[in-house]
């Protein structure tokens, strides 16, 4: 079976699933992004058909939504958050010393494909700032440092 | 017998260790052969204490933090099971300033219980809300609630009561229940630890209001980037199906209440009521205008309550205790209490719940203990990414809707982010401009089209060009934005901007005050 199919199927398995809810697209670009990571483009076809919308339609709602992509991420995705509470506690000086360190800039993955970067606008942790996610997990009281010691522990791992 | 331990299961303590530190915690116990119990409870919110473990002791639960992985050993070496000395004891945790200062009625089980056990929510008057909802007609469950004196937490501050009211009186086969769980204000976190830390009191709180309009069906519209929080819910979700707390017949009455959570996808406008609804039939967050009211033709074109996560998580106390009970904290039209959220550069940053009236400087100096690096505090943003900056001049306005209002400040949702004079109010009020442009659903030319052009302005006036052609033209663009804007999010983003403008002149080159105006 070639990479396409099984793609395909996975896609179709969640359009399966999840097309009888009531304003089922949301549910299930959240399924195939889980089961993939990003929602191709040839899927669109697929939910289109499935939710009887326009190819149009999903797309437009794909490309609304921040959260949603439409390229692989790399292996894991690292957010940053940029609001106020971050800032006043050097979410600025943070967020240069990350893209330096990856060499890349936010909606962009290293060459590696190691880490995509992301910005994202509060994690809740404003507390704890400044605060960043690291796929499901996330970090608070983040220095340059610490975020150095977590990055290796992360390439080790992987 | 086996020793309670307490270690958070909050997502900012664990943010902080404390996941490591429970394991470490129950290791160094096993190598040690002492029997332990130990809770991942919700936050008490002293998040500076944070990871806070707490011992169950003779004389309480005696609290120790912050704690650190290397800090276990020692603590086993100073008996800390049995409340023994250690340079991180806290004493009592129920005698700590911070938390006996407070009133906290809708957290009042977190951070005590374990948020999932649904023992410990009924042992702690638990669904004793909704045991009283059950006996009482629809019409006086919402009588209960119109006369608590609630207005909406997320920041619109509309009274729940009249809102409710609305959808019982709008005839329907079908309405709706959505919890608005898309807590997208930066600086904001209360909604977040109650789902986290009591997401029993927010589905009891939906059904009340369920039963209250006669709505079978729920909605729980999360943002995605709460994950500790989804899990926490759906967990509770499946507890109270299996406990007939959800479902066909809730403990017998016959009526029905089903709840289901819904993820957010990034997008901040999804926090408007309208763009959620569209978000939730599965379409692009677009605002929609207004007429209609959601409590006449919402969710599906039906009959849809939507309320704020703090807001339905206040009912249980007010069906269990009254509307009276709950009405005769706070001062003027703000009754009850708001769990205000001190964030950014603040000394003791947390939650503080308390009834309405203290002033912002008591809050900022009494319970946060002054800015987190030791210099001056020079502005406060209240109220999220749409409230205005307050210097250090109006302090001592009182945390009420209406002296806010008077101010041409906001209290919103009760987020407070602390800035040090280091902060550049220029580049913030930029940053708040920018993020408009970035969130804007571009329905409305002004939100759209504005921010881009306000962000660009603004970069002219930091970098020094034309500033008293440029200042002028920027108001008056905030103006067209106050004016013009479809939602709060275009509507509001001048508060941020001309509030720095306006107190800051200096951050944007502005030395002579007449260029200001």
């Amino acid at each position: 079976m070639t990479e396409s199919n099984s793609i395909q199927e996975t896609v179709q398995a969640v359009i399966t699933t999840l097309k009888d809810k009531p304003g089922a697209l949301l549910p299930i670009l959240h399924g195939i992004q889980d089961a993939l990571g990003y929602i191709p483009a040839d899927s669109v076809p697929a939910i289109a058909q499935g939710l009887h919308l326009s190819r149009a339609e999903v797309h437009g709602v794909i490309s609304f939504y921040h959260y949603f992509r439409d390229t692989p991420p790399g292996k894991q995705t690292i957010h940053i958050c940029r609001a106020e509470s971050c800032q006043a506690m050097g979410g600025k000086q943070l967020e240069q010393h990350v893209k330096d360190q990856l060499g890349i800039d936010y909606h962009e993955t290293t060459a590696d494909g190691q880490f995509s970067l992301e910005p994202v606008y509060c994690l809740g942790n404003c507390a704890c700032s400044p605060a960043m996610q690291i796929g499901e997990d996330i970090y608070g009281r983040v220095s340059a440092q610490s975020f150095d010691a977590i990055i290796n522990e992360k390439k080790e791992l992987a | 017998m086996s020793i309670t331990v307490y270690v958070p299961c909050d997502s900012s303590a664990v943010s902080l260790g404390a996941d490591r530190i429970a394991a470490a915690i129950t290791l160094e116990a096993q190598s040690r052969g002492i029997a332990i119990n130990l809770i991942r409870n919700g936050s008490r919110g002293l998040y500076w204490l944070e990871p806070l473990v707490e011992v169950v002791t003779e004389a309480g639960r005696i609290a120790y933090g912050p704690v650190q992985v290397s800090d276990v050993v020692a603590l086993f070496d100073a008996d800390f099971l049995h409340g023994g000395q250690h340079e991180l004891a806290l004493g009592a945790i129920e005698d700590l300033a911070y938390l006996k200062k407070q009133q906290r009625l809708t957290f009042a089980r977190i951070g005590k219980t374990d948020p999932i056990s649904l023992d410990d929510y009924l042992t702690n008057d638990g669904y004793r809300g909704l045991s009283n909802a059950l006996k009482q007609s629809q019409a006086d469950i919402v009588k209960a609630v119109t006369d608590s004196g609630l207005r909406g937490r997320g920041g619109a501050a509309f009274p729940t009561g009249i809102k409710w009211n609305t959808v019982l009186n709008t005839p329907s086969e079908q309405k709706y229940i959505i919890c608005n769980a898309d807590e997208g204000d930066s600086g904001t976190f209360s909604d977040r630890m109650v789902m986290e830390g009591d997401p029993f009191v927010l589905i009891e709180g939906m059904t009340i209001a369920g039963l209250a309009v006669g709505a079978n069906q729920g909605y729980i519209y999360l943002r995605v980037e709460y994950p500790h929080a989804h899990i926490a819910l759906n967990a509770a979700i499946e507890k109270a199906y299996l406990a007939g707390y959800l479902g066909d017949d809730i403990q017998g009455s016959g009526k029905a209440f089903h709840l289901e959570v819904r993820l957010g996808a990034g997008a901040y406008i999804c926090g408007e009521e309208t763009s959620l609804m569209e978000s939730l039939e599965g379409k692009r967050g677009l605002v929609r205008f207004k007429p209609p009211l959601p409590a006449i033709s919402g969710l599906f074109g039906q009959p849809t309550v939507v309320n704020n996560v703090i807001s339905l998580a206040s009912v249980p106390i007010i069906l269990d205790k009254g509307g009276d009970y709950y009405r005769d904290f706070g001062m003027g039209r703000s009754r009850g209490t708001l769990p205000l959220q001190l964030a950014g550069n603040i000394k003791h940053a947390g939650l503080v719940e308390l009834a309405f009236g203290l002033t912002l400087r008591e809050l900022l100096y009494d319970f946060g203990g002054g800015s987190a690096s030791g210099r001056p505090i020079k502005a406060v943003q209240v109220g999220g990414p749409l409230g205005a900056y307050l210097p250090e001049s109006q302090f001592d306005t009182p945390l009420d809707y209406e002296a806010f209002a008077a101010n041409w400040t906001v209290l919103g949702h009760g987020g407070v982010v602390v800035f040090d004079d280091t902060a550049d109010m220029a580049a913030l009020a930029r940053y708040n401009m920018e993020f408009c442009a970035i969130e804007s659903c571009g329905k409305c030319t002004p939100c759209r089209i504005g921010s881009t052009r306000g962000t660009e302005v603004i970069d002219e006036i930091i970098n020094g060009h034309e500033i008293s052609k440029n200042i002028p033209l920027l108001r008056d663009l905030c103006n067209t934005l106050l004016n013009g804007s479809l939602c709060a999010l275009g509507g509001m983003t001048p508060y941020p901007v001309l509030s720095a403008l306006n107190h800051f002149p200096e951050d944007f080159g502005v030395t002579d005050t007449t260029n200001a105006v």
